[in-house]
């Protein structure tokens, strides 16, 4: 993979409040296309929260710094705004919305992604083929979405979304949260087939085992609201063996 | 979270009205003398005049009900209670004078007749200007009349049901019903005879101030099935209209009855109705009952299971918007053992409406083995909405198997969000949650009428968040 010129998404000493209290405080980050960047941290250090307020979620509340994204601060657009322009979250717990079918939703957002209404039978296709690639049947489509999925089709849904809508970033809020082997192995191959150069993906996780389908450039460490250390590929094995104890900051807030 | 700047008008689409004199108005209020004098202009027999007098006595003494929505800027001596634009019920649009047509041209009945339709009637104020019926449905003997034709051409049938399901006693506003009733539907289908597609009627109040009072009689006879369809709509105007009908539902035995509503009344009318039906060993009624427009609905459709093997069915969706209150709900009796019933509510709330969810299920004693499922939703959209639920069980006998399932709830933060973050705005996703919440009741509605009430839904929501 190669680092383009410009990095698509920075975001600059983010400061961000739920409820008045402030969970983050005061992130760097930035993530060019064709990269991976993968978010390590323990329960509690901020990882949903990051994930949430890079895609404008109303609850979070960013009081300092910037968000930009191609170059634009982007920190007070609403979130369909960002999705618009490239911005995708798969969420660690994604919504349901009894009565809307998958496949019916997924059209409207396609049509909004692309700023004009896809024809129906480009939208069929690309769908049917993202969901043979995912391994999932041609009635998933006709479901509500994620109404009674069970954690493995969710995960799946929501990487068939990511497939369909074709961001520029994707934030994966612990997308191998809840998912036995084999269904964790289909989802980071749904990955691994979007990676490309046209592509940045940021990997929030709480565990390295995602990390061995798919490979990250950096890895950083996050912890109390703060990115306490950043390094390559070995600093999740290091994770894996010690834990995250010896990153902890002496004298930090547990 | 903010919308995005768009020029939002909730334009009420059926708002116009057509300015022509009708060609007899009673004068405004309500008296023994008017109800005369309905009667002598539809030249009915004695039984029905006395009927109606008998009925006006009972309206008198009854008091009004003092539960649900608000009543008391009802003003009984200010309607007019018989309006009649023509002289006559055609059987052809081209006999329906042109003014009247065009109004049933803009609302497109005539178009979905030829499209998708058995049969249509279509009331304009107080009478049936027009009704028609499938020439081969005609030949097996199912009977598609104006209620006032139905007296004339089937005085045995219309005598011996005429009052039997809804007494005039029943309350207060069967009573007047009862005592003022012109135009609704007389549906009759002989044993065997399904009608396969849907009869439809249209219920149109043109003028300011009316009172339109329709009764339907529907008498399915053994084994047969039909699917009855009404839409209303009225013009916006200062004063208020009352709309105030009686449906009665004889299903026979090993009979199905659907009958589907789609009420969209301008919002300065009261919709104050009584709908009952009556279903005989295994047969089958469902009422799918859609409350998108008036002032206030007070509407509580019922099944009185009669026979073992009976099945009743409510499935009831409200939309109350600004100044709206929609009392809706449904009541299921078990008079049998043996007997199923299910009660689905959702309703929906937003800028100030309310929506109320009132249920009876009753069941007699020694009606054993009966199974019931009630469940009510209500969804609302913003703080200013409101939504209350009056659910009530009297079970009186053993072996019942009730479940009871109710939620109320915000739109939810979550579901905005995890579509917004699709790409798709706040108002698109807030209406996409709404289409699917209402979504259960409206997969029964034939396509056409699910397509025309998700049309609804979504101008009921423009301008709504944000």
């Amino acid at each position: 993979m190669t680092e383009s010129a410009t990095p698509t998404l920075e975001v600059h000493d983010l400061h961000v409040e739920v409820n008045d209290k402030e969970i983050l405080k005061g992130i760097d980050l930035v993530v060019s296309k064709g990269e991976v960047h993968a978010i390590m941290g323990p329960n509690g250090s901020g990882k949903t929260t990051l994930a949430s307020a890079l895609l404008g979620h109303p609850r979070y509340r960013v009081t300092q710094g910037e968000i930009r994204y191609r170059g634009e601060n982007i920190a007070d657009w609403t979130p369909d705004a960002r999705a618009r322009a490239g911005l995708f979250l798969s969420f660690q717990y994604p919504a349901a919305v009894p009565g809307v079918t998958l496949v019916n939703f997924l059209r409207h957002a396609l049509n909004q992604r692309r700023g004009q209404d896809v024809p129906v039978r480009e939208y069929t296709q690309l769908l049917n083929d993202a969901m043979a690639k995912l391994k999932v049947d041609r009635e998933f489509a006709r479901r509500y979405v994620n109404d009674g999925f069970s954690g493995g089709e969710k995960k799946r849904a929501e990487i068939l979304q990511m497939a369909v809508l074709k961001p520029e970033i994707a934030i994966l809020d612990e997308t191998d949260s809840g998912l036995d082997v084999d269904a964790l192995r289909i989802v980071a191959e749904g990955v691994n087939r979007l990676l490309g150069p046209d592509l940045g993906v940021v990997l929030i996780t709480h565990y390295n085992r995602i990390l061995n389908y798919i490979t990250p450039n950096r890895v950083h460490i996050l912890y109390a609201g703060r990115i306490v250390t950043s390094g390559g590929r070995e600093l999740a094995d290091e994770v894996e063996a010690k834990g995250y104890d010896p990153f902890i900051p002496v004298g930090a807030p547990a | 979270m903010t919308t995005e700047a768009r020029d939002i008008v909730s334009e009420y689409k059926w708002g116009f009205h057509d300015a022509e004199e009708p060609v007899f108005r009673s004068r405004r209020g309500l008296s023994h003398e008017i109800v005369d004098q309905i009667s002598r202009i539809k030249g009915e027999p004695d039984w029905m005049r006395e009927l109606r007098h008998r009925a006006l006595d009972i309206f008198y003494t009854k008091s009004m009900p003092s539960w649900g929505g608000d009543l008391s800027e009802i003003r009984f001596d200010e309607y007019f209670y018989y309006v009649r634009a023509t002289d006559r019920d055609a059987r052809s649009w081209e006999d329906v004078p042109e003014y009247v047509k065009r109004t049933f041209d803009r609302i497109g009945i005539p178009e979905a007749e030829k499209k998708f339709l058995a049969g249509v009637g279509a009331q304009y104020d107080s009478e049936v200007v027009y009704h028609n019926i499938r020439e081969d449905l005609e030949k097996q003997g199912v009977v598609f009349l104006g209620t006032d034709q139905g007296l004339k051409e089937h005085p045995e049938i219309f005598r011996q049901y005429f009052g039997t399901v809804v007494p005039p006693a029943d309350n207060k506003f069967a009573a007047l019903n009862s005592a003022v009733w012109s135009g609704g539907s007389f549906i009759y289908v002989p044993p065997g005879v399904k009608v396969d597609i849907p009869l439809q009627a249209y219920f149109r109040i043109n003028s300011e101030a009316m009172g339109q009072f329709e009764r339907t009689l529907i008498i399915a006879d053994e084994g047969s099935y039909v699917h009855y369809v009404e839409g209303c709509t009225a013009p916006i105007y200062s004063e208020d209209s009352l709309h105030s009908a009686v449906v009665e539902i004889i299903v026979k035995r090993g009979a199905r009855v659907r009958y589907t509503t789609i009420q969209n009344w301008s919002n300065n009318v009261y919709n104050l109705v009584t709908k009952r039906a009556v279903a005989y060993a295994d047969a089958v009624m469902e009422w799918v009952d859609g409350n998108l427009g008036s002032k206030l609905t007070m509407k509580y459709p019922s099944v009185y299971l009669m026979e073992p093997g009976a099945h009743g069915e409510i499935l009831s969706l409200a939309f109350a918007g600004p100044g709206q209150h929609q009392d809706a709900g449904g009541k299921v009796v078990h008079a049998a053992s043996n007997t199923t019933s299910m009660i689905v509510s959702k309703s929906v709330s937003k800028g100030g409406g309310r929506t109320s969810y009132r249920g009876l299920v009753k069941v007699y004693p020694e009606c054993g083995d009966a199974t019931s499922s009630v469940r009510c939703d209500a969804l609302m959209i913003d703080e200013d909405s409101r939504s209350d639920t009056y659910p009530t069980m009297e079970i009186d006998a053993d072996r019942v198997t009730i479940a009871h399932e109710a939620t109320v709830g915000k739109l939810g933060e979550e579901q905005l969000f995890y579509l917004m973050s699709r790409g798709l705005p706040e108002q698109e996703a807030a209406k996409m949650i709404v289409n699917g919440f209402v979504e259960p009741i409206v997969k029964e509605l034939p396509m056409e009428y699910a397509v025309e009430l998700n049309r609804l839904i979504e101008l009921q929501m423009e301008g709504s968040v944000g």
